[in-house]
């Protein structure tokens, strides 16, 4: 199966911005998460970020917090998600990346847990509460086991610090697009514009810009203004969190189909 | 697959506890920055700005001198005649207990060292918004205090559990211009409301300083916080030494984050005749799942910023805590804390919440003094020490703080009546 990177450069020989929706496993269910991950898979996603609920989720907004406390309530633990991603993920063209913060990693031991992510197919890993300086003792172990590894760039980066990330990251950069945790915005910020164009300054890696983006517009604006891919979460969260399984599923997809309509060149 | 502590056997290839942490802020294994890309710069402004001021003239001269005249500093080193008897052998000897009266501070607890200093910082750095987390409310309360002296904007995060236990405190905030924001998730208690400050500085992060109650978080917030609570330490040398001119023999503290009892430690680490004993809140026993003794049942783990010991599921979940007192009441601990203990610089024990409450009692009926439920574990551990102790060890137990918030919480479980 292809490799983050491996989608996002083929993507961008195409001149294409990549699709990445999110969704928070285990809300409502893990039955309703494997059928959005497919719905998703085959309404215009490139990729998939699957986050992997945690009690103490410090990045993230109401709206995925609210999912995850669901998702724990219901006793969904990370065993559960890899068990339903293990027959699913050969099934999907987009490449599984996993969202997931540190506490859950090191109580399970680095080596075990990327053994178990790469069983279950996993292809990708965001790490919120890991940083560039905390990050070593993940990334080589990740690199030998086939699990390209994502860092973040927030606006409040210094410049200074964007090569150091740049070069250790893996698969794509994330470009968080808020001063701030997950959640929907009404507005994107233009300052996102002049990070992305200093990013390209120091990167030839594909930049993924997230946080805070829930419609066409804003999807079209960031693709517009350079994006190697848009990500969106709290939106598809949000949408799976309301109604019937049923419906919500279709509202799913047609968002996804909306989402790479607007970024989607001809 | 759990993560196996180091073993105190490992000790000796450690670094020294008094040249913790490093630069990347570890101490050994523990502590670090774990927390999301908005915060890094913040965190090396805040690193930054207290490397500069801590040798600042300026600087030292007003926060010394508020000490002094707002705070009320130097809090006595009281001889607890009557606890002392109690515990006294029939030959006449025993521990000689005394008291770091910390709750004789203006607010009533230790808690104004380490916001005053803080608010002092984010002055000079130019940050007009404050934010904090608050569980027993006393770390709150220092907080409104110092942003109603300076006329700095003041949001702070509290439980929704804890607000009503400790009401008196809120209304205190409230009183002196602070906004105190509730908080519903989890139970409501301490590690929510820390986690929704994080969440608030990640967004205002520009305009905002966070003033950390405890030495937990990620660094530097451990060593600052510890360089602005080491004033206890110091002063009790300085105290025993003109008392009975010697160092104190046991210190004893309680432990939740630990600033209290890192603040009475610090400055003895280096003197290896120096004994010192942290106390967590055993709540309902460390046998059931109704305590908050991470120290003594937690693994090593990542909880706001900071590795260290925590309580946490098989599934790397940190789970909810409990205690009596809302101040104990944290599933993590600082990292310092965890490397001393590692290292076998101090040791760390539990009392539960009907122990504590009879520390409670005890130290109102001999001494006329009301703690904080907090210090109340440290008062109860007496009862397993002192028995334990030859001759007539000099023990200095840190009065972290003033009880009369807790009154309401002790009157649904002491019937006093008769």
């Amino acid at each position: 199966m292809v490799s983050v990177s491996e989608r996002m450069n083929a993507l961008r020989d195409r001149g294409q911005c990549a699709l990445i929706p999110f969704i928070t496993a285990g809300d409502p269910n893990l039955d309703t998460t494997a059928k959005a991950l497919q719905v998703l898979d085959r309404s215009g996603a490139d990729l998939i970020e699957l986050g992997v609920p945690y009690s103490d989720p410090l990045a993230d907004g109401p709206v995925i917090q609210a999912a995850a406390t669901r998702a724990l309530a219901r006793g969904v633990g990370l065993d559960d998600v890899l068990a339903m991603l293990k027959p699913l993920s050969p099934t999907l063209q987009a490449p599984i990346i996993l969202f997931i913060y540190y506490n859950p990693i090191l109580n399970r031991g680095i080596e075990p847990f990327l053994q178990a992510v790469v069983d279950a197919g996993v292809k990708g890993l965001v790490v919120p509460d890991l940083p560039l300086e905390e990050m070593d003792v993940l990334l080589k172990p990740a690199q030998a086991a086939g699990v390209e590894v994502t860092l973040l760039v927030a606006p409040t980066t210094p410049k200074e610090r964007y090569e150091a990330i740049a070069t250790k990251c893996q698969g794509f950069i994330y470009l968080v697009s808020v001063t701030g945790v997950t959640g929907i915005r009404t507005k994107i910020e233009s300052r996102v514009q002049d990070i992305l164009l200093d990013l390209q300054g120091v990167t030839d890696k594909p930049i993924g810009v997230g946080f805070g983006i829930a419609e066409p517009g804003q999807a079209k604006q960031v693709m517009e203004w350079g994006a190697d891919a848009v990500i969106v979460g709290s939106a598809f969260v949000k949408r799976l969190a309301d109604g019937e399984p049923h419906q919500s599923l279709l509202a799913v997809e047609s968002l996804c189909r909306a989402l790479k309509g607007a970024i989607a060149s001809d | 697959m759990t993560i196996t502590p180091i073993s105190p056997s490992h000790a000796a290839s450690q670094p020294s506890p008094s040249t913790v942490p490093d630069a990347q802020g570890r101490f050994g294994q523990f502590g670090g920055k774990y927390v999301p890309e908005t915060l890094m710069p913040a965190l090396t402004e805040l690193e930054q700005a207290l490397y500069h001021y801590r040798d600042d003239a300026e600087f030292q001269a007003e926060f010394q001198g508020l000490l002094k005249d707002y705070v009320g500093r130097a809090t006595p080193l009281y001889f607890a005649e009557r606890i002392t008897e109690h515990y006294a052998r029939p030959d006449g000897t025993g521990a000689q207990i005394y008291l770091k009266r910390e709750d004789l501070n203006h607010t009533g607890a230790h808690k104004i060292n380490n916001a005053l200093g803080q608010v002092l910082l984010a002055k000079r750095m130019g940050k007009q918004r404050i934010i904090a987390e608050t569980g027993a409310g006393q770390h709150g309360v220092a907080t409104a205090t110092v942003c109603a002296r300076f006329g700095l904007d003041c949001i702070i995060y509290m439980g929704v559990h804890d607000m009503e236990r400790q009401s008196l405190n809120v209304f205190r905030m409230r009183l002196m211009g602070a906004e105190v924001r509730p908080v519903s998730a989890g139970t409501g208690t301490l590690k929510d409301a820390t986690s929704e400050a994080i969440r608030d500085w990640v967004t205002n992060v520009e305009s905002t300083h966070y003033i950390l109650g405890s030495v937990a978080g990620p660094h530097p917030y451990p060593m600052l916080v510890r360089d602005f609570q080491s004033v206890i330490g110091k002063e009790t040398r300085q105290q025993s030494l003109a008392m009975w001119g010697g160092l104190p023999d046991i210190l004893l503290a309680c432990v939740g984050g630990g600033s209290n009892a890192m603040g009475l430690f610090y400055e003895f680490v280096k003197d290896a005749s120096v004994r010192m004993i942290g106390i967590e809140a055993g709540g309902e026993g460390v046998n059931s799942e109704k305590h908050a003794a991470t120290l003594t049942r937690g693994r090593v783990g990542v909880l706001h910023g900071a590795m260290s010991y925590l309580l946490q599921d098989h599934d790397g979940q940190v789970v909810e805590p409990y205690s009596i007192s809302a101040g104990l009441d944290y599933p993590g601990v600082g990292p310092e804390h965890s490397y001393m203990k590692d290292a076998g610089r101090a040791e760390y024990y539990s009392v539960t919440d009907a122990e504590a409450l009879e520390g409670f009692q005890q130290l109102s009926r001999l001494e006329g003094i009301i703690p904080a439920l907090e210090t109340a574990h440290a008062i109860a551990y007496l009862e397993t020490l002192c028995p334990q102790l030859d001759g007539s060890p000099h023990i200095v137990i840190n009065c972290s703080g003033r009880g009369d918030k807790d009154v309401q919480t002790a009157i649904k479980h002491l019937d006093l009546n008769g």
